[in-house]
This record gives structure tokens, C-alpha cells and sequence, in this order.
């Protein structure tokens, strides 16, 4: 506490550290030379097996090969060279801690002490200062003394964010004709008449290729064109589908049956939850697993969600042939795919 | 009874002259004769309970007409069928039938109806098949049920998609072909026959594939590897804790 007395004398300042108010215990290392002399051999000890560790981890990084298996009690066969650097260096790190704390517990001073808290507050001279500073700096400026000065800082201050507004805004306007980003929320690459390829594959699909209970995971036909054009994976994130085929008397709902194509039905890949890719699609129950928070749908009932967090219905994509046979998209996605969003519940 | 043999003998037979290549059974040779009346025998003393004397099926158990050689070797050689007990999920366990009876059983019922045949051995030579591919195939079509490392992994309400680790190849491409249980069915006409032998080759490596570090914990990922962290290593640092607070003597 170092503030001005009333005499205008200045307190002692207190002590960084007091004894604690019980007597020590003295250690077997305070008062037997001995005991200290061991404490310290185990120390070095300690320290020099780690510095042997060390030395090995070096050498056993240069000497084993990578490729190098060992076969190991309940592990089984593993790789002979991350066994010895783990080991070694693990080893030296412990090492290394363990005489750090054993040097400390039984060799520093090992007397209790309690270490005082200081007010937090500055001395009554810097704070007047400071404040002097200010006012100086206050009436040197003239800051009081000339509004006109004043009142167009203020309203250059005012107008400074507007240009940054008005570039953020057209940072989100897009070029004309092309959806802006707040409908691109909402559309995919699907558009009528593209077909359905499987995934990796790319191959398009006839709906004799389905069988029923099959499962197949597709994409549209341009997708790879559009990653090649935009030079990033959204598309993909946003496009991929899955195909399952139930018998038609399994499905539940007329709008889905509508949206498939004879018991072919084609819905989004994208949790609606937060976005996870689910293919985890039971052919008996009809049901698709988000394995991220298990969230489940049926995709015999318009891809309603029958447990989990999920908020939105499976969007599903209507399907049709096209004059070759082949799988196509009647239209893209009626609602958006994905997670929800600000706009949406 | 005996019109009703003979009846049958005539239509084994029939099936087993029209029989096509594509549904061959595994060993190559086509069903003979005594092989469907062997297999008919040994359907009526182990499957006809529940699935009918005929094959219908009943109120606990399908109808096995049109399911197949290939559906009817996967059942039986991972030893599913026959079932002990009807329950959630229908495990793996030893085979009751072996390999030859087995064939018996599948003969007989490829003959009840058409329905998806075991794999053949060129089917099943993985020698030109694309590992990568077949990894990414698995990747996109296996591996959210069974796991990356084909360990399987839950489904809903205590069913789950068993592990790939003690299936032979026939098996697996038995399974993608017919969808037993849970799984979807995987036609030739999207993961075509040459597809289905990449991911064998896969699914081969997987099972081939040692762990550079030891202890996969079954390769689940951050749920088995945090719960053992976090035993032993809270666990560790309590000790440490203690030791480095206990009073020095």
C-alpha cells in the first residue's frame, strides 16, 4: 500500500513474501547431509538417463529402418521404428520431469511462505498526472474552443464507415443475370434434363440398374465441369444425391412417389442438420442415418425426419428419363439442401 | 409322393441343363441332380420351420423363392442362417452347414425361382482390379456403414453393419449383391463387376493392413481413442498431481 499518509510520508512497502504462520517441518534432506548427497545422485541420475535417452532416440532414428516391423505383446505387429522413438524420447521427457520435481521437492528450499497481494490501484501522483496530461493535451488542442473544427471531425467520423457499407454490399451483388449469393443459398447445379451419374464412376444410370433396395450414390452429369470451371468443391457439396429403390407399394407418401421415377427416388446427400454426407440407408426400414448426430429420416415419406436433431425433411430431387433411358433431374431441388440458415427456420 | 419326386427330379433337371453361365455357382460345376435333392433334404430338416415346406415363407421368416444361390451362401456360410433365435440384428457365428452342404442348400433353392447366383471365380479374381479405386469406391458406397477401416459401425435402434474382417470375398460380393438384412443391394448395373473386384482387392488390404502405431481400438476414431485417453491420462496426472503436492518428509 503505497499511498500518501495524511502526514504526507509514505507507508513502508510491504513485503513481497511473509513466513507462513506455522513452524516447518524440516525434511530428512535439511537436516542429514547424506539424505541431500542421495537426493542429489538420484537427480543426476534422472538427468543423465535422459540425456541416454536422447542419445538413443538419435541413434535408433538412424539406424532402424522404416519399414522395419516388430511384433509385440498385445499391440501385435507394429512398426519397429516409432516403437524405439516413442519409447526413447518418451522415456527422456519423463526423465527430465521427474528430476525436475524430485530436485525441487527434496533439495530447494522447502520452507512454506504466502505471497501478499498488492493493491492494484496507481499511486495518487501518477493519476494526477495523467489527468493533467489529458486536460493539457484538451486545451492545447482547442478542441473545446473551435466547434466548427469539432463538428466536421465528428461528422467525417460519421461518413467513414458508409464507402465500406456500400463495397461490402456490392461484394454481394452479383454480375447481372447470375443469382445473387443470397439465392445461390438456395439452387444447386441440378437444372432440368441433367442426368444422373454415379459417384466415382461417373457413369449415367438406367433405372433397370437400380434393383430394389439398392442404394447409389450420384451426382449430376456436369459436375466435374464445374469443379474444373469454379476451381472448388462446392458444387459437390451441395449436388450429390443419393438413389434408392423401393417397391411402389412401399412408399408411403404420394409426393414422393410423384417426385421418383417407378419407385426410384432421388434425394439430397446433405444433412439437414448441419451438413454431414449420409449414405447410411437401410433398405428394410427405409430409414437414412446422419452418423454425425443421428438424426434419422424416411425416405418412403418424403425423407421426414423420424428422429434426431434434424429440423427439415430430406430435400428430394424429382426424377424422370430422359429419350435414351437415362436418369435425369426434372427440375433442381424445390427447397434449399443443406443445413438451415438465417432465412430459414 | 413319389409323383411329387419325380416331378421335382424333372425340374432339377431342366434346371440343371438350362442353367446359364452367369449363374454358376462358385466351385464352376452347374447343380447336378443329386446335389438339389441333397440340398432339398437338407432344407426340410433345417430351414422348412420356418421358412415353409415349400419355401414360402411364414409369418417369422421370408420367403426364400427368387433369393438365390449367392443370398442363400452368404446366410449360411457366415453362418446367419440357420437362425437361433429371431432378433434385432442376426450375427455372424461358425457355419452349422459346411461348404458342400451348403452348395446343396443353394442349388436347391436357385431352383425354386430366378434370383441373384454366387459369384463366379473369374468373378471373384481380384489379379487386374485397381486398389485405389477401389478404395475410393469403398469409400463412397461401404464405408459409411461399415466404417474407413471396415471395421462396421451402428445403424439405429441396435442394429448395426457387422465388420468386414473374417469375410471371405465371396461373401462380400455376395452381400453387395443381394442386401442381406440392413444393407442395401448394390447391383452390377451401377458398381459393376469389374467395381465390385476393386473393392475386394480393398477390402483385402484392409484386412492385410497392420498398424504402423499398435492399439486401433478399433479403428472407431476419436470416441474409443478419447475415452481411453482420458482414463489414462486423467488418471496419470491425478497420480502426478499428488505426488507433486504431497508433503516431502
Amino acid at each position: 500500500m503505497s499511498e500518501i499518509t495524511q502526514t504526507g510520508q509514505e507507508a513502508p512497502p510491504e513485503p513481497d513474501f511473509v513466513a507462513a504462520g506455522h513452524a516447518h517441518a524440516p525434511r530428512r534432506t535439511d537436516v542429514d547431509p547424506r539424505a541431500a548427497r542421495r537426493a542429489e545422485r538420484q537427480v543426476v541420475t534422472l538427468f543423465a538417463l535422459a540425456a541416454l535417452c536422447m542419445v538413443l532416440a538419435l541413434v535408433s532414428y538412424v539406424v532402424i529402418p522404416v519399414d522395419a516391423g516388430i511384433n509385440l505383446p498385445l499391440a501385435g505387429p507394429v512398426g519397429a521404428l516409432n516403437v524405439a522413438l516413442g519409447l526413447t524420447f518418451g522415456l527422456g521427457i519423463l526423465c527430465i520431469g521427474l528430476g525436475v520435481i524430485h530436485w525441487a521437492r527434496k533439495l530447494m528450499p522447502g520452507t512454506e511462505v504466502v505471497a501478499q497481494r498488492h493493491e492494484m490501484r496507481s499511486s495518487q501522483e501518477d493519476r494526477a498526472a495523467a489527468v493533467a496530461a489529458f486536460e493539457r493535451g484538451l486545451a492545447d488542442s482547442g478542441f473545446a474552443q473551435r466547434p466548427i473544427i469539432r463538428r466536421t471531425l465528428i461528422l467525417a467520423l460519421l461518413l467513414l464507415p458508409l464507402p465500406l457499407v456500400i463495397m461490402l454490399r456490392d461484394l454481394y451483388t452479383a454480375p447481372a443475370g447470375a443469382p445473387s449469393p443470397a439465392e445461390q443459398l438456395s439452387m444447386t447445379i441440378w437444372e432440368p434434363g441433367m442426368r444422373v451419374v454415379s459417384d466415382v464412376a461417373s457413369r449415367p444410370i438406367k433405372p433397370e440398374d437400380v434393383p430394389v433396395g439398392g442404394l447409389v450414390a450420384a451426382n449430376p452429369e456436369n459436375l466435374h465441369e464445374v469443379e474444373e470451371a469454379t476451381g472448388n468443391l462446392n458444387a459437390r457439396a451441395k449436388a450429390a444425391i443419393i438413389l434408392v429403390r423401393m417397391r411402389p407399394d412401399e412408399i408411403v407418401s404420394e409426393q414422393s412417389r410423384q417426385l421418383g421415377f417407378e419407385g426410384i427416388l432421388a434425394y439430397s446427400k446433405i444433412c439437414t442438420h448441419v451438413g454431414c454426407p449420409i449414405a447410411l440407408y437401410e433398405q428394410r426400414t427405409h430409414h437414412l442415418l446422419c452418423p454425425c448426430h443421428q438424426s434419422t429420416f424416411d425416405l418412403a415419406d418424403e425423407g421426414r425426419v423420424v428422429f434426431g436433431p434434424a429440423a427439415r425433411s430430406m430435400p428430394q430431387l424429382p426424377i424422370t428419363v430422359d429419350e435414351e433411358g437415362f436418369l435425369v433431374a426434372r427440375s433442381d431441388f424445390q427447397e434449399p439442401v443443406g443445413p438451415s440458415f438465417w432465412e430459414r427456420g | 409322393m413319389l409323383l411329387l419326386l419325380g416331378a421335382l427330379a424333372v425340374v432339377a433337371t431342366i434346371y440343371a441343363l438350362v442353367q446359364t453361365s452367369t449363374e454358376a455357382r462358385a466351385a464352376g460345376a452347374p447343380a447336378s441332380e443329386t446335389q438339389v435333392e441333397q440340398g432339398k433334404a437338407l432344407y426340410l430338416e433345417g430351414c422348412a420351420s420356418c421358412h415353409g415346406l415349400n419355401a414360402e415363407g411364414t409369418s417369422v421368416a421370408p420367403s426364400l423363392v427368387g433369393a438365390g444361390a449367392a443370398s442363400v451362401h452368404f446366410q449360411v456360410s457366415t453362418g446367419r442362417m440357420p437362425l437361433a433365435q429371431p432378433t434385432v440384428q442376426v450375427k455372424r457365428k461358425e457355419p452349422t452347414y459346411n461348404e458342400e452342404q451348403t452348395a446343396q442348400l443353394a442349388a436347391y433353392i436357385a431352383t425354386l425361382g430366378a434370383g441373384p447366383a454366387s459369384p463366379t471365380p473369374e468373378q471373384l479374381d481380384t489379379t487386374n482390379a485397381d486398389l485405389a479405386r477401389g478404395g475410393e469406391l469403398f469409400r463412397t458406397n461401404c464405408a459409411q456403414c461399415h466404417n474407413f477401416a471396415g471395421k462396421g459401425a451402428a445403424l439405429t435402434r441396435g442394429k448395426f453393419a457387422p465388420t468386414l474382417m473374417n469375410s471371405t470375398p465371396q461373401q462380400v460380393y455376395e452381400a453387395m449383391l443381394t442386401g442381406p438384412q440392413s444393407m442395401p443391394v448394390f447391383g452390377d448395373g451401377t458398381l459393376t463387376v469389374q467395381d465390385k473386384q476393386d473393392i475386394l482387392k480393398y477390402v483385402d488390404h484392409l484386412q492385410a493392413q497392420t498398424q504402423p502405431g499398435g492399439f486401433a481400438l478399433g479403428s472407431f476414431g476419436p470416441v474409443t481413442e478419447g475415452a481411453l485417453l482420458f482414463t489414462l491420462a486423467v488418471a496419470l496426472m491425478a497420480g502426478a498431481a499428488v505426488w507433486i503436492g504431497a508433503k516431502v518428509r
